[in-house]
């Protein structure tokens, strides 16, 4: 039997697909940013507008919601000339009984060129990467708990851009670790790309106790877990997990993980404060924190669009 | 075959050439790779005030659908180009399709008053309807050959001439 290829990856070791995170060489995660970086002037031109794209088509098919990353994915595929088309798939036709492959198939005779992909079910864009037609790419944009990659890349950049250098960083991930994709797709980045130093911290509910295996050094202590780090990333804590017997209540979650400015004076002078967004201020985050010096969340918005752009021209010139 | 091309040689003519072609107020503009190490120096002898561009052409090229991205270089043009006389500087002129890229790509961050190029080589076996201001040379190489420019650590240019694979 022949050797089990990463699907996202061609026979020359080209990005065709950009499913996870995980499994994708050093390299290519490092090309992804130099490229996301020619990109990033893009936005500041009088054309804000390069003819990669030019004539293909992109279907934005989100089965969960999510406005925000939605939209960024919509500039990053207009900015390369491409022509976008939302669909608001969580009312339609899988509304009525369609099957996840049958509005694929459908979409494709329609000559879609690229899926972003949201979903609630981990795996249903690499679903869609095997049964779509050699010419057709997807992005994940995230699938249930399993990844968010171009957020962990988008987070790859902001570090890079700060810090230079992965390979001497103290990086910290606070919060609910067990349900967050960004955060999985953010420790296999961090790990394939050297950095020596990963920890995270949460209460025993929400970091699960496997991540010891992938070298990460897991905290239920705040100030063990902040202190010196180079990079301190807040996840968001989501509202739903509330309700469960998780957490207490937002408050006590605050008090104990929630980043004030006390709490981020333990990190190095120079640490950066970053955040996927939507923040919750005085949830996980501090609001003095949030709009400080050391925040880095809305240069991370911008960072997000390039590095959008980057994975959709990359994939879109290499063929299966 | 050995290359009787002499890199320096021709890069004293293309100094020559390049200071004819400049208008007052013009820039000069280096296609990346070659075209930049060639850009900075003359900006230097020619003492120009500020610093030279350089201009990328893989966000424009045409050949994006059969061969992907090209490896990432960034466009960096440090002044405003509406209204500017702007002279393009490249190594080898062949095919024009690098130039026509280089132009849309200018245009992406204005409208230029007039925009002039300067070739190191001009190697013949154009496709578009373009044509260089100066080429220090002209000469004529087969398609099945790849005449590219290398710079030594010391600034020294050099030209090597390969098979294409």
């Amino acid at each position: 039997m022949a050797a089990r290829r990463n699907p996202q990856l061609n026979a020359h070791g080209e990005l065709i697909h950009l499913l996870s995170v995980e499994g994708l060489p050093r390299e290519v995660l490092t090309r992804i940013l130099d490229t996301a970086g020619t990109f990033l002037s893009v936005s500041e031109r009088e054309v804000k507008k390069v003819p990669l794209l030019r004539g293909k088509s992109v279907f934005n098919l989100f089965f969960e919601n999510s406005t925000r990353t939605r939209t960024t994915f919509e500039i990053a595929a207009k900015r390369l000339s491409a022509d976008v088309f939302n669909l608001d798939i969580s009312r339609s036709s899988t509304a009525k009984g369609e099957s996840l492959l049958d509005t694929i198939a459908n979409l494709s005779a329609m000559h879609a060129d690229m899926f972003v992909v949201r979903h609630s079910e981990s795996g249903a864009p690499h679903l869609i990467a095997q049964h779509c037609a050699p010419h057709v790419h997807v992005v994940n944009a995230g699938d249930g708990r399993h990844a968010h990659p171009t957020q962990g890349l988008l987070d790859m950049y902001t570090i890079r851009h700060y810090k230079r250098d992965f390979t001497r960083l103290s990086v910290t991930v606070v919060g609910d670790i067990v349900h967050s994709r960004v955060a999985r797709s953010d420790i296999h980045a961090l790990v394939t790309l050297g950095v020596p130093d990963i920890r995270a911290v949460g209460p025993k509910t929400l970091v699960p106790g496997d991540l010891a295996a992938m070298g990460v050094r897991v905290c239920h202590d705040m100030t063990e877990g902040i202190r010196d780090a180079d990079v301190v990333i807040m996840l968001r804590l989501q509202n739903e997990r509330m309700s469960g017997a998780m957490l207490p209540s937002a408050s006590e979650y605050f008090k104990t993980y929630g980043l004030t400015p006390e709490k981020l004076a333990l990190a190095r002078p120079d640490a950066i404060v970053m955040h996927p967004g939507p923040i919750n201020r005085g949830v996980e985050i501090d609001s003095a924190v949030a709009d400080g010096a050391q925040s880095v969340i809305l240069p991370q918005v911008g960072f997000g669009i390039a590095v959008r752009m980057a994975v959709m021209s990359m994939i879109a010139g290499n063929s299966a | 075959m050995k290359l009787q091309l002499d890199a320096e040689a021709l890069y004293a003519e293309l100094l020559v050439g390049v200071r004819n072609l400049l208008q007052p107020e013009a820039v000069l503009v280096g296609i990346w790779s070659g075209g930049a190490w060639l850009a900075e120096r003359l900006h230097a002898d020619l003492g120009l005030p500020g610093r030279p561009g350089v201009i990328s052409s893989a966000l424009h090229r045409d050949d994006f659908g059969s061969r992907g991205l090209a490896a990432a270089s960034a466009t960096q043009l440090p002044f405003e180009i509406e209204g500017r006389h702007i002279v393009l500087v490249d190594d080898v002129l062949y095919t024009g399709r690098t130039i026509r890229a280089v132009i849309n790509e200018l245009y992406d961050f204005g409208r230029p008053a007039s925009v002039r190029l300067a070739v190191l080589v001009d190697r013949g076996g154009r496709e578009l309807p373009i044509e260089a201001g100066f080429a220090a040379a002209r000469i004529v190489l087969p398609p099945t050959q790849s005449l590219e420019l290398a710079r030594a650590e010391g600034g020294r240019l050099s030209f090597s001439l390969q098979e294409r694979r």
